[in-house]
C-alpha cells in the first residue's frame, strides 16, 4: 500500500509542478518572486518597470519537483512486495 | 517736431526690445533641475546578455541635479546619483548576489554616480537636444571617464501637469550606452558565461525646476 502511495505521490508532484510551471507562462529562466509591470508617465513619456510580488516558477522549480518526485519514487522501492 | 517724434519712436522701440530680452531667454540663467522624482518613474535599466544567461533589471532610486539653460545647452552640467540598493531583478537569489560584497557591495558602495563635465556635438532639432556628454562614472568605488550620447527634452511650463499647483519646467534626459563591469572591478574575468562583462544601460529620467 505504502509503495503505491509513494509512486502516486511522485507522479502527482511532477504533474502538479509541470502544470503550475505551464500555467504561469512556462518561464525558461530562474524562478522569480517579483515581476516587472510597465507604467508610463503621460507628461514625460518615460516608461518604468514596477516590480510586483508574484511567484513565477522557473526551471529550478521544475528541477526541484523532479528531484522530489525521484526521491519519492526511490523511497517506494524500499518497500518489499508482499 | 517731426525729428523729435521719430527719436521718441526709436527710443520706445529700443526699450521694448530690451524689455522683451529681459523677459525671454536671452538673459536667462541656467535652471537647476532636481531629479528626485515624486512620481517614481525615473529609472535606469540594465541588461547583461551572457551566453548561458540573460539578466535584466532596473534601478529607481535616482536623485541629483542638473543645471540646464535652454539658450545654452552646451553649458549643461550636473550629477545623477543612483542608490545601489534600489537595483532590482526578479529572482531573489540573483538580487542578493548582485548587491552582495562580491558583486556591487551595496553596503560599502551605496551610490553609483555620473558627474557630467562637458557636452559636445550639441544639436537641436524640434525641441530635442542631442549631445555627447563626457563625465565621471563612479561605480563600486572606481571612477572612470566615459562619453555617453544623450537626448535632452526641455518641457517648458509642464511641471504643473505632473505636480498640481506647481509652476515650472521639466527636463527629460534619455541615454543608452554600455559599460564593462571589469572596468569597475566587478568580478573581472569571472563567470562571464553567466554574467556578461558588457552591461547595456538605459537611463530615462525627468527633472523638475519649480518657479
Amino acid at each position: 500500500m505504502s509503495k503505491k502511495v509513494l509512486r502516486i505521490a511522485a507522479v502527482i508532484l511532477l504533474l502538479a509542478a509541470v502544470a503550475l510551471w505551464g500555467a504561469t507562462g512556462a518561464n525558461h529562466g530562474w524562478t522569480k518572486t517579483s515581476v516587472p509591470v510597465q507604467r508610463t508617465d503621460e507628461v514625460t513619456g518615460i516608461t518604468v518597470d514596477d516590480y510586483q510580488k508574484r511567484f513565477v516558477p522557473g526551471i529550478d522549480f521544475l528541477g526541484l519537483a523532479l528531484l522530489g518526485s525521484g526521491i519519492l519514487l526511490g523511497a517506494s522501492f524500499l518497500f518489499r512486495n508482499r | 517736431m517731426k525729428a523729435t517724434t521719430q527719436h521718441l519712436k526709436t527710443t520706445l522701440r529700443n526699450l521694448l526690445v530690451v524689455l522683451a530680452c529681459m523677459n525671454g531667454d536671452v538673459l536667462a540663467a541656467p535652471q537647476t533641475f532636481d531629479f528626485k522624482d515624486p512620481k517614481g518613474v525615473n529609472n535606469a535599466t540594465f541588461r547583461l546578455d551572457a551566453p548561458l544567461e540573460a539578466i535584466s533589471g532596473n534601478a529607481t532610486g535616482i536623485s541629483g541635479t542638473v543645471a540646464f539653460d535652454p539658450a545654452a545647452p552646451a553649458a549643461t552640467k550636473g550629477k545623477i546619483i543612483v542608490a545601489t540598493s534600489s537595483l532590482r531583478v526578479g529572482n531573489p537569489m540573483q538580487q542578493e548576489h548582485m548587491l552582495g560584497d562580491k558583486w556591487l557591495d551595496a553596503a560599502k558602495h551605496p551610490e553609483i554616480s555620473f558627474d557630467a563635465k562637458t557636452l559636445e556635438n550639441v544639436k537641436t532639432q524640434s525641441g530635442t537636444i542631442t549631445a555627447d556628454v563626457t563625465g565621471i562614472l563612479r561605480l563600486k568605488g572606481i571612477s572612470k571617464e566615459i562619453t555617453v550620447p544623450v537626448k535632452l527634452t526641455y518641457l517648458k511650463d509642464k511641471l504643473g501637469q505632473r505636480v498640481p499647483n506647481q509652476k515650472g519646467d521639466l527636463l527629460v534626459i534619455r541615454a543608452n550606452f554600455t559599460i564593462k563591469r571589469s572596468d569597475f572591478g566587478i568580478m573581472p574575468g569571472q563567470m562571464e558565461e553567466k554574467v556578461a562583462d558588457t552591461i547595456e544601460l538605459t537611463l530615462s529620467i525627468a527633472g523638475a525646476a519649480p518657479r
